[in-house]
């Protein structure tokens, strides 16, 4: 029986001592520069701590210590993987859903599919090996989630990932694509809310060309792709007069009025006749520039009347008036200048009037309460002065009072008499 | 009948039943010191006034105000908003506890440099800083009332500090609490505290406090004693009534236009509504009046000789205190001679350290 037990702790401790082993990374820790490079990095992998070695990539015998046999063709050893086998290579583990499963449930398996669909996968397909496959994005040896901040497809580093591509000129000139775009990116709304503001689902290269089956979108879809998340604006477009216009003359819509990676902050002044957006196409005299023309007069009006009263409110709440409910009225006020600005996308000036008018008359209200709280608080300074006045008379009349008792109080007292009381702060 | 003779036969018919002869005697002869450092004689009243101004419009603000976290803020704001005059008696309430409070400290600070508490009034001076403690526990628990985002991180951070204190800490935040954080169960014990056993044990305590000034009579300062004591006078004297009493009567009247300018001028604001689930604002602060502890707390690295900073700075508080309120016993010697110097320098030590740390309270 004890002969059986110490068999089997022997069993055991082989057994670990053999699955912990990995020539791969016994050897190659103990090189220099590129060689031990990947063991470097690997350790930060997010497949290494998920339990793969060198060898589920690269094939080989890990277990064997002799070089030449742990990196045997014959034990299936590939090397270096060719740049056109890296996508199929992944997708051996990230197509199969069922073994992606077990390390994250909701992980996607459908990256190949789409990366065969991306003017990458189309390009490396036909052997340019010189476009972007998995490893340029997630990095080789020691890939990372991508929330991982570290990573370079992390939503805030994937500009700049993108970029070290598409900002190369020589590069890029091969393709005839503009090397700008990050910088053009980097002026936009877009960028300022994802790197100002912290906000990781503000959009950036992924969100606008897909990830994997990354691809420029196409005239006709670009408000498609701008109303994923600009849904009301999308609907308008596509019910307003520019729609058969813009598609006629293969303009893309939203790119025309607000540029595709430099999309800066949308004010009142596009709409103007004369040196707006609108003005490219349209004279200010025609139908087209009267309709920009109302449009930015209605949001103008409805701006600046939602200034005025928060002027007046700000003043009163700084006066130390209660005027919140006016001020949480004048948030609704707020609300109808964005539907407004929404409405433009219709370009039809009855579309903008409807929300101005709202606005309109919710700020009638509340600039009406800010001026009756700066009344009443004149009304209340009026009555302090009404009130220090008749506290200071009752002052005055206390101290001629005791003043007047007091000298009658001294004139009773004879001098040399030896009063202990009448002695007085008068005296 | 003459006037005069109508007031007679009423004083006549009151006397018998009342029996106020007595009052009217002892009253007739009570008498003031009178000095060059008479003024700081008013103070003591002054703080009665604003106590008496406190209960008058917190009784007005009870008419509306209701103690639930879901209503407080709202009841606040239609009071302010709505209310005729509801804002006049807000700002009068807050802006009086805080003049209260800053009275209450002159008070006592006058008492220490004209050296009162000495014997036999060192009981008047124990229940005068009881008042004052009673004084700071309203403010504490009518900050809360409000349930606005400023009060309701403040008392978080109060109830923080009492939590860190050593063996009752936890029990007692939990106390004032009513539960593990503040809630709805912490306002309306607070609501408990400032509406009615806070003032039922002050009312009961002033009336201690004034009987003992009444048993002892008003202080000399030890000065002026000396310096009658040595030309063989007797320190003059200012009748009580009406001498005293109408300067008095001057000196309420314009604290009250004080409290008039300053509630309309610049009315005690409301702020936003708390909430619980918020982070707290940045900046956030006590009251004035307890800027100089939390400030000090803030300064005490995490630990001190592998003592919780917190808990050595409570420490430090406790002791700071009972040395405070000990102070009749410790400044006279044991030959009964007082110690001026050290008793004034003390006072002038404490002035300092408040004023310096709740300054950069604020600031900072």
């Amino acid at each position: 029986m004890k002969t059986i037990m110490v068999a089997s702790w022997l069993a055991m401790l082989m057994s670990i001592c053999l699955a912990a082993k990995d020539s791969c990374v016994t050897c190659h820790q103990g090189l220099e520069g590129v060689q031990s490079d990947p063991v470097r990095k690997f350790t930060n992998d997010i497949h290494h701590r998920h339990g793969f070695s060198c060898a589920d990539c690269h094939g080989g015998d890990p277990q064997r210590d002799d070089a030449d046999a742990a990196m045997s063709p014959a034990r299936g050893f590939r090397g270096k993987i060719p740049r056109t086998a890296v996508p199929q290579l992944c997708a051996r583990c990230h197509s199969d859903a069922s073994l992606m499963h077990k390390y994250n449930p909701r992980q996607r398996v459908d990256q190949l599919a789409q990366y065969l669909t991306s003017n990458h996968g189309k390009r490396l397909a036909a052997g340019d090996t010189a476009v972007a496959n998995c490893v340029d994005c997630h990095g080789v040896h020691d890939i990372r989630t991508t929330k991982d901040p570290l990573s370079p497809v992390h939503p805030l580093r994937l500009p700049e990932t993108c970029a070290r591509c598409h900002s190369d000129t020589a590069r890029m000139e091969k393709y005839k694509i503009s090397p700008t775009v990050l910088a053009d990116y980097q002026t936009s709304v877009h960028w300022r809310a994802l790197a100002d503001r912290g906000d990781l689902s503000a959009p950036s290269c992924a969100s606008c060309h897909g990830n994997h089956g990354a691809a420029p979108p196409h005239v006709g879809e670009v408000a498609a792709v701008c109303g994923t998340c600009h849904v009301m604006m999308e609907d308008l477009y596509r019910g307003s007069p520019h729609k058969p216009i813009f598609d006629g003359m293969g303009v893309a819509g939203c790119v025309a009025c607000h540029e595709n990676h430099a999309v800066i902050h949308p004010t009142p002044e596009l709409l103007n006749s004369e040196s707006g957006i609108c003005a490219n196409c349209h004279d200010a005299e025609s139908a087209g520039g009267q309709t920009a023309a109302g449009m930015a007069e209605l949001i103008g009006e409805l701006s600046s009347q939602i200034d005025r009263s928060k002027a007046i409110l700000d003043r009163a709440r700084r006066s130390g008036m209660e005027v919140s409910p006016a001020l949480l009225r004048q948030t609704e006020a707020q609300e109808q200048l964005v539907k407004a600005r929404v409405a433009v996308h219709a370009f039809r000036v009855d579309a903008v009037g409807a929300p101005v008018q709202e606005g309109l008359a919710i700020t009638r209200e509340t600039y009406t309460a800010g001026l009756s709280a700066l009344e009443e608080l004149d009304r209340r300074r009026t009555g302090l002065l009404f009130s220090l006045a008749a506290i200071s008379l009752t002052i005055l009349g206390l101290w001629l009072w005791i003043r007047n008792f007091e000298r009658n109080e001294r004139s009773l007292n004879a001098p040399g008499a030896s009063s202990g009381s009448g002695d007085s702060l008068g005296g | 009948m003459e006037v005069s003779a109508r007031v007679s036969a009423v004083k006549q018919w009151l006397d018998e039943r009342l029996g106020l002869e007595p009052v009217r005697e002892f009253l007739a002869h009570k008498t003031v010191p009178k000095h060059s450092s008479t003024i700081w004689y008013y103070f003591g009243g002054i703080t009665l006034f604003l106590f008496g101004v406190q209960v008058a419009t917190g009784m007005l603000l009870l008419l509306y105000y209701r103690p639930t976290s879901t209503e407080a803020y709202e009841s606040v704001q239609f009071i302010v908003a709505e209310v005729q005059f509801g804002w006049l008696i807000r700002s009068i309430h807050s802006w009086s506890a805080n003049l209260m409070m800053l009275t209450a400290f002159i008070h006592m600070f006058s008492v220490v440099f004209l050296h009162a508490y000495r014997r036999p009034r060192e009981v008047t001076w124990l229940s005068g800083i009881a008042l004052l403690g009673l004084t700071m526990a309203f403010g504490f628990s009518g900050y809360l009332l409000p349930w606005n985002t400023t009060s309701f991180f403040a008392t978080r951070i109060g109830t923080d500090v009492a939590a860190s204190m050593p063996f009752i800490g936890e029990a007692l935040a939990r106390f004032l609490r009513g539960g593990d954080d503040i809630g709805g169960a912490t306002l309306t014990r607070f609501f408990g505290f400032h509406v009615a056993i806070l003032p039922g044990i002050t009312t009961a305590l002033i009336l201690v406090h004034l009987a003992l000034v009444q048993r002892h009579g008003i202080s000399t300062p030890l000065r002026v004693e000396r310096q009658h004591r040595g030309a063989g006078a007797q320190v003059a004297q200012l009748p009580f009534v009406p001498n005293f009493l109408v300067r008095e009567l001057m000196a309420w009247y314009g604290t009250l236009g004080v409290l008039g300018c300053l509630a309309a001028l610049f009315p005690w604001e409301l702020g936003d509504k708390a909430d619980p689930f918020a982070p707290a604002p940045a900046g956030i602060r006590p009251e004035w009046y307890f800027l100089a502890p939390f400030y000090t707390l803030k300064l005490i690295p995490s630990h001190v000789w592998g003592i919780e900073g917190q808990v050595l700075g409570l420490l430090g508080f406790g002791l700071l205190a009972a040395w405070w309120v000990t102070l009749p016993f410790w400044a006279a010697a044991r030959d009964g001679a007082l110690r001026v110097r050290l008793v004034t320098g003390a006072g002038v030590a404490l002035i300092a350290y408040l004023a310096t740390f709740s300054f950069l309270g604020y600031t900072r």
